[in-house]
């Protein structure tokens, strides 16, 4: 019987899907107690509870909010084109979990070990801007292609500019495989992360990420003072809900990916370094308990920014991306170069 | 499976290049453009060019094409208007176009790059690594050509800024470096005000009382 089973599990399409199944689930339940914790969050920084009804302490609330939103009708506006209507969502989804796939959770858990995992999670995120296009457009409404309009400029500005942060961890790393880029932080624990000689490239990543997510302070996509509810005003129900699902899964994927690229993944930070004697205790040792609560640190950070920042006014942000963010970048993947070939220990030592 | 998934891709690609000139409404046009690229990187990617085809997504699928989407979705064209037009410069565009096919199958057709010509090419073991050997080219044995194209980009850019670089004189801007460097004390005056009596019912008060006298 466990011969059967293990040699079911050795069919490459079976391993495979096994695989996608243990990284969507786990990720489709923190997307749905992500949005708990928002609100929870949110709450208590302004002095309010939260929601607390369903379930103890309200812990039951994503459910709920969930079974509401698959059992409502899906409203088609008139004069909208329905084929496209129903694709903007499906591209919007499928494009934020697709770039799951070559992002490793520990030194051999990947399900795509590529060569250009990088690239291709820049590229998925790029696609992903045509879920909200395709939502604008096809919605047939003035205030949501007012926000495509939006949306599309600020999406394209930051990935500029995220583009750019990303080349100096690529020069650093020397490769474009993330699991190498991490491999590359490891050694002298808290100090090999590559955070340190790539502060600003570090800092410009993550507020980029936020950009390109359409949160807050950025979120003028879907401003609510001005345009309504933006991009996604027309959609109802499902559809609705798998916009919502996109995004969080995008602000979920920002955050490990700033984990993975500056902040040393799964290594520990006490890992090869002596810290008040726990050189071998488990704090020493790398595990996916390490990213997953680095991940945390970024996606608590994207609620605290919400919960903190008033919203950017339009010329704002992209003066912001254009003329802050792009300049710094560029003149510090000079002085990478420099730090490249001054062969500055711990990062640019080459192996 | 890799012609099946070749064949599909194909099929996908020249599909959607026809809907893009046969299809009446630009942003749809538009779409099967995406479409397009896409399918063609798909291709790209069975031909072990794994970060020309990622590369052809992020530049045209994700940047090209989001800004052309942009512009045509601002235009007010007429639909009726370019469907006259469809059918009265068929013939001459099927013309254009076998001309363009019978050019550009002398150049690489089966004549010069039959599998007579060139022998098939091996596959590259797992860790063969597109991006390094194209790096490897790039920067050593075509290094003058990467450079020269990219001063032209670089021409481009300067040419595209200038064009756009006008200013109508009477138009009024946001000044945002001095937006950003004001402080509040510059807009906002704190006034010391002592307080006051009520000197309006005060004056009553007493005039009643004077009256009474």
């Amino acid at each position: 019987m466990v011969d059967l089973i293990l040699s079911i599990y050795e069919i490459p399409v079976i391993n495979i899907l096994l695989k996608i199944i243990v990284i969507l689930v786990p990720l489709l339940l923190t997307v749905a107690y992500f949005t708990y914790a928002e609100r929870k969050v949110i709450g208590y920084m302004q002095v309010r509870i939260g929601p607390n009804r369903v379930g103890p302490r309200g812990w039951l609330q994503p459910i709920a909010d969930a079974m509401k939103l698959m059992f409502k009708e899906i409203i088609f506006p008139s004069g909208a084109n329905k084929v496209l209507f129903t694709i903007a969502p499906t591209l919007a989804i499928s494009t934020a979990l697709a770039a799951w796939a070559v992002v490793p959770f520990g030194a051999e858990m990947v399900l795509a070990d590529i060569n250009v995992a990088l690239l291709y999670i820049l590229a998925m995120t790029s696609i992903g801007v045509y879920g909200v296009i395709l939502a604008g457009w096809s919605s047939n409404s003035k205030y949501a292609i007012m926000s495509t309009l939006r949306t599309a400029a600020q999406v394209v500005s930051y990935e500029i500019a995220m583009g750019f942060a990303l080349v100096g961890v690529v020069m650093a790393a020397r490769s474009l495989n993330i699991g190498d880029i991490v491999g590359g932080q490891s050694g002298s624990g808290i100090w090999g992360w590559y955070m340190w000689p790539l502060l600003p490239l570090f800092v410009i990543y993550f507020i980029s990420g936020v950009a390109e997510t359409n949160r807050a302070p950025f979120d003028v996509a879907e401003g609510e003072s001005e345009i309504v509810a933006g991009f996604h005003v027309e959609y109802s129900g499902i559809l609705f809900a798998i916009f919502f699902l996109a995004e969080y899964a995008n602000m979920i994927l920002i955050s490990i990916m700033a984990a993975l690229l500056f902040m040393g993944g799964w290594l520990s930070p006490f890992d090869g370094i002596e810290f008040l004697g726990l050189g071998s205790s488990f704090l020493a040792t790398s595990s996916i308990v390490w990213l997953l609560s680095k991940t945390a640190i970024f996606m608590f950070l994207f609620l605290w920014f919400r919960a903190t920042f008033p919203r950017y006014r339009y010329d704002q942000i992209m003066r912001l991306g254009w003329k802050v963010f792009i300049p710094v970048t560029i003149v510090w993947i000079y002085v990478v170069g420099i730090m490249y070939y001054g062969e500055l220990s711990p990062w640019f030592v080459k192996g | 499976m890799e012609t099946i998934v070749f064949y599909v891709f194909s099929a996908f690609m020249i599909l959607s290049a026809l809907m893009v000139v046969t299809v009446h409404n630009p942003v749809r046009a538009a779409f099967f453009l995406v479409l397009t690229f896409f399918s063609s990187a798909a291709v790209w990617l069975l031909l072990e060019a794994e970060f020309l085809a990622v590369i052809l997504i992020i530049v045209y699928v994700g940047a090209v094409m989001v800004l052309f989407l942009f512009v045509v979705m601002m235009l007010d064209i007429n639909l009726a208007e370019l469907k006259k037009g469809f059918v009265r410069n068929l013939p001459f565009a099927i013309i254009v176009a076998l001309a363009m096919f019978t050019m550009i199958f002398m150049v690489v057709g089966s004549e010069q790059f039959g599998i007579d010509k060139f022998a098939i090419p091996e596959r590259h073991a797992s860790d063969y690594s597109n991006v390094s050997a194209l790096g490897q080219v790039l920067y050593t044995d075509y290094v003058y050509s990467f450079e020269i194209a990219a001063v032209i980009l670089l021409v481009g850019i300067v040419a595209a800024i200038s064009l756009t670089l006008r200013r109508r004189p009477n138009t009024r801007h946001q000044k945002i470096e001095e937006q950003v460097a004001l402080k509040s004390a510059d807009r906002l005056r704190v006034v010391k005000v002592d307080a006051q009596a009520r000197k309006y019912s005060l004056a009553k008060k007493t005039t009643g009382s004077e009256g009474e006298k």
